[in-house]
């Protein structure tokens, strides 16, 4: 396999598991754009592990993951008081706080960057994505999907049919930075050096943007998000310096004729031969009497 | 007197939303297994007298009873668990599941905690709860929109399917916000039979409803609300003869007698 190719298909299986961690909260109605500061948890944390305490990657990763959840839980408390924009505003203002700290946090090298001695190749990710995808899957296969949709849809109703819906913000958010953090990890034990520089504004925006433009209404989403989102650039590589600009309006286009996102959870349904619904005007017309003939 | 002792009782529960006195130093009671409704002029009061009962507002003043249990200050999530199930005046299903996914929203609170949530509701097609929620739709003849969209389906059904959303907790004490509201005729005798079919189980209903002859085929008790107090209270009949009740809410006096549907009887 060509470098350039493993080189694209890692940055597609890393991209898939930070658009599960953004999906996660978007599931539940809530926009993360802290998410590259839950990466960098995730990076630095297993970095660290797997330099200092020898761990094997995999194992610093998994850590590195439950690190950036409990981060995110003990964050949780203040940061989800606020709502619509303002939550927005707060998770952009935690990933700022992250960034920030790492660029002074000497023994990770600071500003220089951290060096990652181990390294690990496209199996091991591709096998972690898949695991992170499953994982994603199975649980929103159980009454916490529809709990987190309910949430979605509507808290006051959700929360008078018994659903505490503080409790499943604060699990969305959670486990969504574990998995951002989890990619982070991948992220630094293939690309061998981290910077805090990289963990930006612009990765967490990038994330959500996987989400939305794949739809956050199935667990497929995400994964459709992320390959069209890191594959589209590196198609559109012949227009060279335009490149980017094909990419933006495609991106335009895409939001104006799918504004739910490229999947959404009816389509599916539809796809999947499983939607007995009839068109309303349909079932008006069986329930009507039949016009007498002639 | 066991029979008629009261499921829900309200004592002197007052609600302000700034000066305007939506609620005022209101005392009621739903006797336990009987089909009472409230009844009232437009911003009586009737809805937030749910939303009290349910939690979505705090009372400011009074304590609310369940079967004798104080639950004024049980979080609104809670609330369901001790046994009160209500729908909404305008539909409140969720866009985003299907049919048989809000069905399975109204079994939530009979699986709170990690085991119940982790139930693999949509992974084993024989799961019990999912089996348990298809049967209910069968029962409210609504199983051919099992897997439909919601938000596609006719008003009338979308209200049914409601209600089978409610009834899926469970409850000791269904609260319905104006259930016959926007329905045509044949919903609402679609509607009309899918409630008898529930009270004929023994469940208590408190029901917010205009349409009078809706009220008088499925209610034993009437309670009249005006501007936040209970004005009067008594069977349908003693609701119509009531001079004030008439004068307030009903209009003229009324001539025709009040039909008793032929379903009442069955």
């Amino acid at each position: 396999m060509s470098g350039y190719l493993e080189g694209v298909l890692v940055l597609l299986a890393v991209n898939v598991v930070f658009a599960y961690g953004g999906f996660l909260p978007l599931a539940a109605g809530q926009l993360n754009l802290g998410l590259a500061g839950f990466a960098a948890i995730g990076a630095y944390a297993s970095a660290y592990l797997s330099n200092v305490f020898k761990l094997p990657p995999l194992v610093a990763i998994v850590f590195a993951g439950i690190v950036a959840g409990v981060v995110a839980l003990i964050v949780a408390v203040p940061v989800l008081r606020t709502r619509g924009i303002y939550l927005a505003l707060a998770t952009f203002a935690l990933g700022q706080i992250v960034q920030a700290i790492i660029l002074n946090l000497e023994v990770v090298g600071g500003a220089a960057g951290y060096p990652v001695a181990a390294f690990i190749r496209l199996p091991a990710i591709a096998a972690t994505a898949t695991v992170v995808v499953a994982l994603v899957w199975l649980l929103f296969a159980t009454r916490f999907g529809i709990a987190v949709t309910a949430v979605h849809d509507d808290e006051t109703v959700a929360d008078l049919m018994g659903i505490d819906v503080r409790a499943f913000q604060v699990a969305a958010f959670a486990l969504g930075s574990a998995i951002a953090g989890v990619g982070g990890g991948l992220y630094a034990h293939h690309f061998s050096f981290i910077e805090a520089q990289y963990f930006n504004i612009s990765l967490s925006i990038t994330i959500v943007l996987y989400v939305l433009l794949g739809g956050t209404q199935t667990v497929i989403g995400p994964l459709l998000g992320a390959a069209v989102f890191t594959l589209l650039p590196e198609v559109l590589r012949a227009s060279a310096n335009w490149r980017y600009v094909a990419f933006a309006a495609a991106l335009i286009v895409l939001m104006a004729l799918r504004p739910e996102g490229l999947v959404t959870g009816a389509q599916l349904r539809r796809l999947l031969g499983l939607a007995r619904a009839q068109p309303r005007h349909a079932a008006v017309a069986a329930a009507l009497p039949k016009e007498p003939s002639g | 007197m066991s029979a008629t002792d009261p499921i829900l009782r309200l004592e002197s529960v007052s609600k302000h939303f700034g000066g305007l006195r939506v609620v005022e130093d209101l005392n009621l009671a739903v006797r336990r297994g009987v089909r009472t409704a409230l009844i009232g002029p437009n911003g009586a009061g009737k809805t937030t007298v749910f939303n009290l009962i349910t939690g979505v507002f705090p009372v400011d003043a009074g304590r609310i009873l369940l079967d004798g249990v104080d639950i004024t200050a049980a979080p609104s999530h809670l609330r369901i668990g001790h046994g009160i199930a209500r729908s909404f005046q305008n539909i409140r299903l969720m866009p985003h599941l299907s049919t048989l996914e809000n069905v399975m929203v109204g079994q939530h609170c009979r699986n709170r905690g990690v085991r119940g949530v982790l139930q693999p509701v949509n992974l084993v097609p024989r799961n019990r709860w999912r089996e348990a929620a298809r049967a209910a739709l069968v029962d409210a003849g609504l199983i051919e929109y099992e897997r439909s969209t919601v938000g596609n389906l006719p008003y009338g059904v979308q209200k049914r399917i409601e209600l089978v959303r409610a009834l899926m907790a469970q409850p000791r004490l269904l609260l319905l916000d104006e259930p016959a509201a926007g329905l045509n005729p044949a919903e609402t005798e679609a509607l009309q039979a899918q409630l008898e079919k529930i009270c004929s189980g023994g469940l208590t209903v408190l029901v917010v409803e205009h349409d009078m002859h809706f009220v008088g085929a499925l209610c034993e008790d009437v309670i009249v609300l005006d501007f936040g107090r209970k004005i009067a209270e008594g069977s349908p009949e003693d609701i119509r003869r009531n001079p004030l009740v008439q004068e307030i809410y009903l209009g003229a006096p009324v001539a025709q007698p009040m039909e008793r549907h032929s379903a009442r009887s069955a």
